[in-house]
């Protein structure tokens, strides 16, 4: 071969490479919540770049927006993310709609097991419909609704002096919704080295989401049932209950009397602002916030301390969380299950919790160390054993703008009683339904 | 002079550009310039409002592309104009427009004709009053929330200063009765600058000859301000109305950011109704009814208002 020769076919060789390495390293985008757990995402993805070649992009919408932007976006077919972590409420309207592609064939080629994630986080984040088997995501965050209270305030001998004389009780973790309010009324107002502090940060937030998640933390406890018959849409003696009635009526007594004033339009942000400027003594949020609240310098540590949602009649704690699915619209889609075939790897998973990220895998979860391995640990184990999540229907933004407003009119503008509030919410919802051809 | 540089162009136009165009008629050459604006205005605004209103009579839902799209007649209407929830949202509408209207007229009117006294610093004085309005509404609405709040706002402390009461006794976001109010306040505040630039631009336009002719019959200045600078800047307010009537109508971001439309659904006005319906909710034919009402009602209301205005400037 001469000089010519080798050097044409080591040019052919080169590019031959050169293209195949382009055609197999994608640049992925990866669309979530703008929050902590999503930092840690993109610290724990730099190891799938580093392994798969691929680049990892990251699309993160705050909060308030997030549903309204992303579901924007899988509604118009839009490309923007190859792989989303969605609601878990998303579920329904994402495999009927055909915006995430079901996920058999590959967890059956790759063996990744449903079975080795808990089954809360499975049926919540996974399956659609319900219960059955037709997987539309990979449980990647497994979140409840939680407490969180100042645990130097609660071991002062002087408060506790305080509280027994005013109630008769030791002053501890509530183990009751009751007691909970009982305690945020002792606090409301209390003047706490000479600042004046309020009882709970709690969510009442108008626009999104807000008010419901806060409301059923208070429903769910006292045995709050969608329909009479799960898949009938039986509504009318369910949402409408006394002991739904009576829930109500309590989150709406907890606004009024143990919240901070102006605490009309709060969720997260504010929840995590009241508690961490020293405003309040419990507060409501996401177990995916408490690393960062153990972590916070002025409340944290030895200051703080969490609790799982009391109970009332029964356990019950609202369900966050979410799975991750490739978007059916993506052109990346083989590169976009190489990531979740990589994130189900018990190790990633265990390297997923230690960063901060709540892994829904049983390895982790059941580990011996796990309960040890954070103050909150243990009380994420209680409360997923107990969770509830809302409707997760294709209609599900419908179904919850309802109770958002139905909700919001009765515990904040004070319009009518709880049990005319939820026999509106019935009739929206039932409307939606009919449309939907479902009743 | 004028001439040189047209001799210039047209000896510059390419022969054969020059012979195609001589060719053409004046109708087909208005054509040509008028038929690129026809032609987005009935992409942009007639095809979809046409589109609109075809929507307007089904079932459709954006968020469901593969489900049938059955016609229901005029049921989306039925359903709008018999709900109470949307009347309420009109009825909040309505509260906003008119005192906001109210608001920025009186203040606007008498901001200008203060301006317009000649006085050291008159101009930074007109600086200072149009800065709202350069804002944007989302910044407006942010920095006016935390003014609002009822612990460190400051609007709760200026008010607190003057009535004795406590600042963190009264919620203007938070409250039913405040709430409707608290948005009035600042779209006042950011708008009324709008207003009175217009009525200024109104009162420079008096000529000086018609108050010294007043003053030789010796009218007095209430007379002079009835019988000349109202009648005389009546137009231009009347304008201002018109423009802030129309804007009002469909406010959104200022009160999103205030209020979201809470507490409650005291300050949903009908534009957020309706946001949440279209694209939260995502009841397509539903929305575009109740687009099309809207828009019907803000067009019929402002095609009566121009009728007036018009016979007012005759006049």
């Amino acid at each position: 071969m001469n000089l010519r020769k080798l050097t044409s076919v080591g040019v052919v060789s080169l590019a031959a490479a050169g293209f195949t390495n382009a055609a197999q390293a994608e640049d992925l985008t990866l669309c979530w919540a703008a929050w902590d757990p999503a930092n840690a995402l993109v610290e724990l993805s730099k190891e799938f770049e580093e392994q798969s070649g691929h680049t990892m992009h990251f699309e993160f919408v705050p909060w308030p927006n997030f549903a309204d932007r992303m579901l924007n976006e899988l509604n118009s077919g839009g490309k923007l993310c190859d792989l989303l972590i969605g609601d878990s409420q998303w579920i329904g309207g994402g495999a009927e709609n055909g915006h995430y592609v079901k996920l058999n064939d590959f967890f059956d080629k790759e063996g990744i097991s449903m079975s080795d994630f808990a089954p809360a986080t499975v049926y919540a984040y996974s399956t659609w419909p319900k219960g059955t088997p037709n997987y539309y995501a990979l449980p990647a965050m497994g979140d409840a609704n939680g407490w969180f209270y100042r645990k130097d305030w609660f071991s002062r001998d002087d408060i506790r002096a305080a509280y027994k004389q005013a109630t008769g009780q030791e002053l501890g973790e509530p183990k009751t919704q009751k007691e909970l309010l009982q305690i945020a009324q002792f606090f409301q107002e209390r003047e706490i080295d000479g600042k004046k502090v309020y009882g709970a940060a709690i969510f009442t937030e108008r626009g999104s989401e807000g008010i419901t998640m806060g409301v059923t933390s208070a429903l769910y406890p006292w045995g709050f049932e969608y329909e009479n018959t799960p898949g009938k849409y039986d509504m009318e003696g369910a949402v409408n209950s006394p002991e739904a009635v009576e829930a109500l009526e309590f989150y709406k007594e907890l606004y009024e009397t143990a919240t901070p004033p102006g605490y009309t339009n709060s969720y997260m942000g504010e929840s995590l602002d009241a508690f961490k400027s020293g405003q309040v003594a419990m507060a409501m949020n996401w177990f995916a916030f408490f690393p960062g609240l153990y972590a916070d310098p002025n409340t944290g540590g030895d200051k703080i301390d969490f609790f799982v949602n009391p109970p009332q009649n029964v356990p019950g704690s609202t369900l966050g969380g979410q799975g991750i699915s490739v978007v059916s619209y993506s052109d990346k889609q083989e590169a976009s299950l190489e990531y979740i075939k990589w994130f189900a790897d018990p190790k990633v998973q265990a390297k997923w919790w230690s960063m901060g990220g709540y892994s829904a895998h049983n390895s982790v979860l059941g580990s011996d160390t796990f309960e040890d391995s954070a103050p909150f640990a243990g009380d994420f184990l209680v409360a997923m054993e107990n969770v509830k999540d809302f409707w997760q229907e294709p209609t599900y933004a419908e179904l919850l703008l309802a109770m958002q407003k139905r909700i919001h009119d009765y515990v904040v503008a004070d319009q009518g009683t709880a049990k005319e509030a939820l026999d509106k919410l019935i009739e929206d919802w039932t409307e939606v339904f009919e449309d939907e051809g479902k009743l | 002079m004028i001439e040189k540089p047209l001799n210039r162009l047209a000896q510059a136009t390419p022969t054969p550009i020059a012979r195609r165009v001589k060719g053409l008629s004046d109708r087909a050459i208005a054509w040509i310039f008028v038929g690129p604006t026809i032609f987005l205005l009935l992409v942009i605004n007639i095809f979809p409002l046409i589109w609109t209103i075809n929507l307007s009579f089904t079932n459709f839902k954006a968020n469901r592309i593969g489900r049938e799209i059955e016609y229901i007649g005029l049921r989306n209407y039925e359903r709008i104009l018999g709900d109470s929830d949307i009347w309420l949202s009109m009825q909040a509408t309505a509260h906003f427009l008119f005192w906001t209207l109210f608001l920025q007229v009186i203040i606007g009117f008498t901001l200008a004709w203060l301006i317009n006294r000649k006085f050291r610093g008159n101009d930074l004085w007109t600086t200072i009053i149009v800065l709202p309005m350069m804002l944007s509404p989302a910044v407006v609405g942010n920095f006016w929330t935390f003014l609002y709040q009822p612990q460190i706002g400051l609007f709760n402390y200026v008010v607190a200063f003057f009535t004795g009461a406590d600042p963190s006794s009264f919620e203007m976001l938070g409250s039913v009765n405040l709430a409707p109010w608290a948005i009035v306040i600042v779209d006042t505040w950011m708008w009324t600058p709008f207003v009175m630039l217009i009525c200024l631009a109104g009162l420079r336009s008096i000529p000086n000859y018609i108050y010294e002719a007043a003053e030789v019959d010796r009218a007095s200045k209430l007379r002079q301000f009835f019988t000349i600078t109202i009648p005389m800047v009546l137009p231009f307010l009347m304008l201002a109305i018109l423009f802030r009537g129309i804007e009002n109508f469909k406010m959104f971001d200022l009160v999103v950011q205030l209020t979201g439309g809470g507490p409650g659904s005291t300050t949903e006005l009908a534009s957020i109704n309706l946001k949440r319906e279209a694209f939260e909710k995502w009841r397509t034919g539903y929305s575009s009814a109740f687009a099309i009402i809207l828009f019907v009602t803000v067009f019929g209301l402002a095609s009566i208002y121009v009728k007036a205005l018009n016979k007012v400037k005759e006049r």
